[in-house]
């Protein structure tokens, strides 16, 4: 079926080009047509690759290793769960996942603006086939998921890279290209907008729900990413300003910035320009981080990727024609970008949003000039120099503050001018709680963290602000309506799905920026070497090293990975607090140079956590067993196999599993002393929880609302605005 | 079978992409979508009304600043329902 899936994306791309003429074509008056062909096209295309990407997905699943893609990601003993996933780990096919999420969501789009914006579709439309013409162009002549391995199918494939067997990847991938390519929408219809000279609120209206499900799909993205490196990658942070969760950090921080800024256009007919820019910039960097991620060119956690330098020369050409593009078209347009009316007050929502906005764009410049510093340091010096966490600490940790501040502002002000006596009213309740907030902190002894103390008083503060809003809401919704609060509160929520999801939004960062303050500033960390029965102390914390733990995980017969570990005892002032247990695991290495033993000990090696979680704090621990002493056994192994090779296979492999199994014995039964990595960090799991409420609060904003209440709402202004309409007829 | 399923694909798409260019657009169509704008604007109007309604109610808004508030968008919700009824007739 590899002929099917390579004939596949030849027909698309020829339809995307044919649909690029035709939607050009159509958008001048009287060729209408072809720009519904184009429209057409863009479901062809859907069609198309949504077929390519079934019959890979087939082909992992059934370990068809004639597929090339397949036989290097994919093996009989990857769980089938992984093999699923395996798809989007290889170069070829993350290309073809996001060329098959944009043909979807251009499709969605174009189906939902049928009809309207019609001097704006035919250009966007031509935008969104041109974005699918560049990676089905990447898919054919680069990187193609249908190549098949000459002289036929090995027997078994090299199998998926251990890292990414955590079941976030099979999600964290998905969503943050879904939030790459969810940006390419209110992009292409911003473009479109341009060249049609309609800068109105429309396409923004048409679009919105885009840009804030891609802010949505991106921070979930960033959500498992974060998770997955608590959890798997063995060094007990969950962010570390690597440049691949940057390059999903930099659309989110823009979009967000974008979905407050629209706001003011569509109630004010301000900041156009700015508008068009961010949404210009979600799209741009949403395109440089797929090449972040796809290209390799700068060191990352995510070194797993493979390096390509075609693909790396493409995708800047991309990137220099998206820029010089948007900016020429913004400049070109500055007249119609004018806004309607100026900023009448600072004391007013939209003020503040705007000051928002510039925080936000004042952290992407930071983000972004972090992760491209060692690509200008080389450039300039010959030297990659990157900029590490206290110098992104530095920049990020007093705008964050600024941010919760005016997040916490914006909302309890009105539009235009707020009156000096309502503002005060308003106030007096968030600042006491701030000023609460700060008094407790430092009563706890948390003064030597300045920086700390600051965030905790704005979070309190914006929680404040939330906490009223709320409150108030429920309040005029219960006098107006005669419910009880809660049910007053449930429909106050269902009724203004927009405004109370977006303040759950900001009571989400509160608690984030919170659970990040507390982690980063308080947290105790220690890397002890132990011998079994002794005990290390960390954050107030006794741990005691009880065992040894050594085993085999098998997979289908064969065998997947050797697990050597430890369980541990966690005490405080002598009390037993938990157990935990954590281990390394050692996957096998087809490089038949390490040895017929050694390589099931020297290929890629995965963490997994010891982690006692809880609402104050975390306990985290992980180890890193010494293997040195097993050397010599592992080289007799060798040398005895080495020599043994007319041994008949079956026989020769129950001897080589005993051998092995005799091995993780022997570590059990003689433990060397292991080296741990032990941390405790206060309200981690605020993090999380932090983040489910944004997620929690981005799905209400973006939920439409239901049918009937839509209608009920409508009807009741209808009648009111009916009474004016008789009015003003008479 | 595989060429089978690949002239089948593009006999399809052909025939899906080419359709527009071999019947013309439906007039319906570009009328529906005139009235699916206006009605969008005419329920984002209602929207608006309704957050200047729930800002004077959480005492974000003086009384006077929402009776001017009030009775500026109702006239512009008055417009889109004018043009909506234009369209009808």
């Amino acid at each position: 079926m590899a002929v099917v899936g390579r004939a596949c994306l030849i027909i698309a791309f020829a339809v995307t080009l044919y649909g690029i003429g035709a939607a050009i074509h159509g958008a001048r008056p009287g060729n209408r047509r072809f720009a519904e062909s184009a429209r057409r096209a863009v479901y062809a295309t859907a069609g198309l690759i949504t077929f390519a990407f079934v019959i890979l997905e087939i082909a992992f699943l059934r370990s068809d290793f004639s597929f090339a893609t397949v036989a290097t990601h994919s093996s009989t003993t990857t769980p089938l769960f992984y093999k699923a996933a395996a798809a989007w780990s290889s170069q070829e096919g993350s290309l073809l996942l996001w060329a098959f999420l944009l043909s979807v969501w251009s499709s969605v789009v174009l189906t939902i603006t049928r009809g309207r914006l019609r001097d704006v579709t035919p250009y966007a439309t031509a935008v969104l086939l041109g974005f699918a013409a560049f990676f089905i162009g990447l898919l054919l002549f680069s990187a193609s998921p249908f190549d098949t391995v000459a002289g036929g199918a090995p027997a078994e494939g090299t199998g998926l890279n251990p890292l990414l067997r955590h079941p976030s990847m099979m999600t964290h991938p998905i969503a943050l290209y879904s939030g790459y390519t969810l940006a390419a929408v209110p992009f292409a219809f911003a473009i479109g907008a341009l060249i049609a000279r309609r800068i109105d609120a429309e396409w923004i209206a048409a679009t919105r729900r885009f840009a804030l499900a891609s802010w949505l799909a991106l921070g979930i993205g960033l959500l498992l990413g974060a998770r997955w490196s608590y959890v798997e990658l063995g060094w007990g942070g969950y962010w570390a300003w690597d440049p691949v969760e940057n390059a999903a950090l930099l659309p989110w921080l823009t979009a967000t910035a974008l979905i407050h800024s629209v706001q003011i256009q569509e109630k004010r007919g301000m900041l156009k320009i700015w508008n068009v820019s961010l949404t210009l910039a979600t799209g741009t960097l949403a395109i440089v981080g797929t090449f972040l991620v796809r290209s390799g060119i700068l060191d990352s956690i995510h070194a797993f990727v493979e390096q390509g330098n075609t693909i790396a020369w493409a995708f800047t050409g991309l990137i220099a024609i998206i820029c010089a593009g948007s900016i020429g078209l913004v400049v070109s347009r500055r007249a119609l970008l004018a806004s309607e009316h100026r900023i009448e007050s600072l004391l007013s929502r939209e003020a503040v949003f705007l000051m928002n906005n510039l925080v936000l764009v004042a952290i992407t410049f930071v983000v972004f000039w972090g992760t491209f510093f060692p690509l200008i340091s080389e450039a300039l010096t010959g030297t990659k120099h990157a900029l590490g966490p206290p110098w992104f600490g530095k920049y990020i940790v007093p705008l964050s503050i600024i941010l919760a501040v005016l997040s916490g502002i914006g909302p309890l002000l009105s539009w235009r001018r707020a009156t000096a006596v309502n503002t005060r009213r308003n106030f007096v309740i968030p600042v006491g709680i701030a000023v609460a907030a700060v008094a407790v902190s430092l009563a706890l002894g948390s003064g030597h963290r300045p920086a700390a103390v600051l965030m905790f008083g704005a979070c309190a503060f914006l929680l404040g602000c939330v906490g009223q809003e709320f409150w108030r809401g429920a309040g005029a919704r219960k006098a107006m309506s005669g419910e009880s609060l809660p049910v007053a509160l449930v429909s106050m929520v269902r009724r203004n799905r927009r405004r109370y999801g977006g303040y759950l939004v900001h009571a989400g960062v509160a608690l984030l920026f919170v659970g990040i303050a507390a982690s980063s500033a308080f947290q105790h960390v220690t890397t002890p070497t132990l011998q079994v029965g002794q005990t290390t102390n960390v954050g107030g914390y006794a741990i005691h090293y009880d065992r040894p733990t050594a085993g085999i995980s098998t997979h289908d017969g064969r065998l997947e990975k050797i697990n050597l570990g430890s369980d541990l005892t966690v005490r405080k002032n002598g009390k037993f607090v938990t157990r935990l247990h954590t281990e390394r695991g050692y996957y096998p290495t087809d490089d038949a140079s390490l040895g017929v033993v050694g390589r099931y000990f020297e290929g890629e090696q995965t963490s997994e956590v010891g982690l006692k979680a809880g609402a104050a704090r975390d306990i985290w621990s992980v180890i890193s067993p010494d293997t040195d002493p097993l050397k010599n056994v592992i080289a007799q192994g060798d040398k005895v196999f080495g020599n043994a090779k007319n041994l008949p296979p079956q026989m020769g492999a129950a001897l080589l599993g005993q051998a092995i199994t005799g091995i993780v014995d022997r570590y059990k039964r003689n433990p060397p002393p292991a080296q741990f990595r032990f941390i405790v960090s206060p309200l981690v799991t605020w993090i999380w929880l932090g983040a489910l409420v944004i997620l929690f609060g981005g799905v209400i904003s973006i939920w439409p609302p239901p049918g009937g209440a839509t209608r009920r709402v409508r009807a009741a202004y209808m009648a009111r605005v009916g009474r004016e309409s008789a009015a003003t007829t008479q | 079978m595989e060429a089978l399923i690949i002239i089948l694909a593009l006999a399809v798409v052909v025939w899906v992409v080419s359709g527009p260019l071999r019947h013309g657009e439906d007039p319906e169509v570009a009328e529906a979508g005139r009235r699916a704008a206006l009605d969008a604007a005419k329920d984002a109007k209602y929207r608006e009304i309704r957050d200047a309604e729930l800002d004077w109610r959480t005492g974000k808004l003086s009384d006077e600043d929402y009776r001017e508030q009030d009775r500026r968008l109702r006239a512009e919700a008055v417009e889109i329902l004018r043009e909506l009824d234009r369209l009808s007739s």
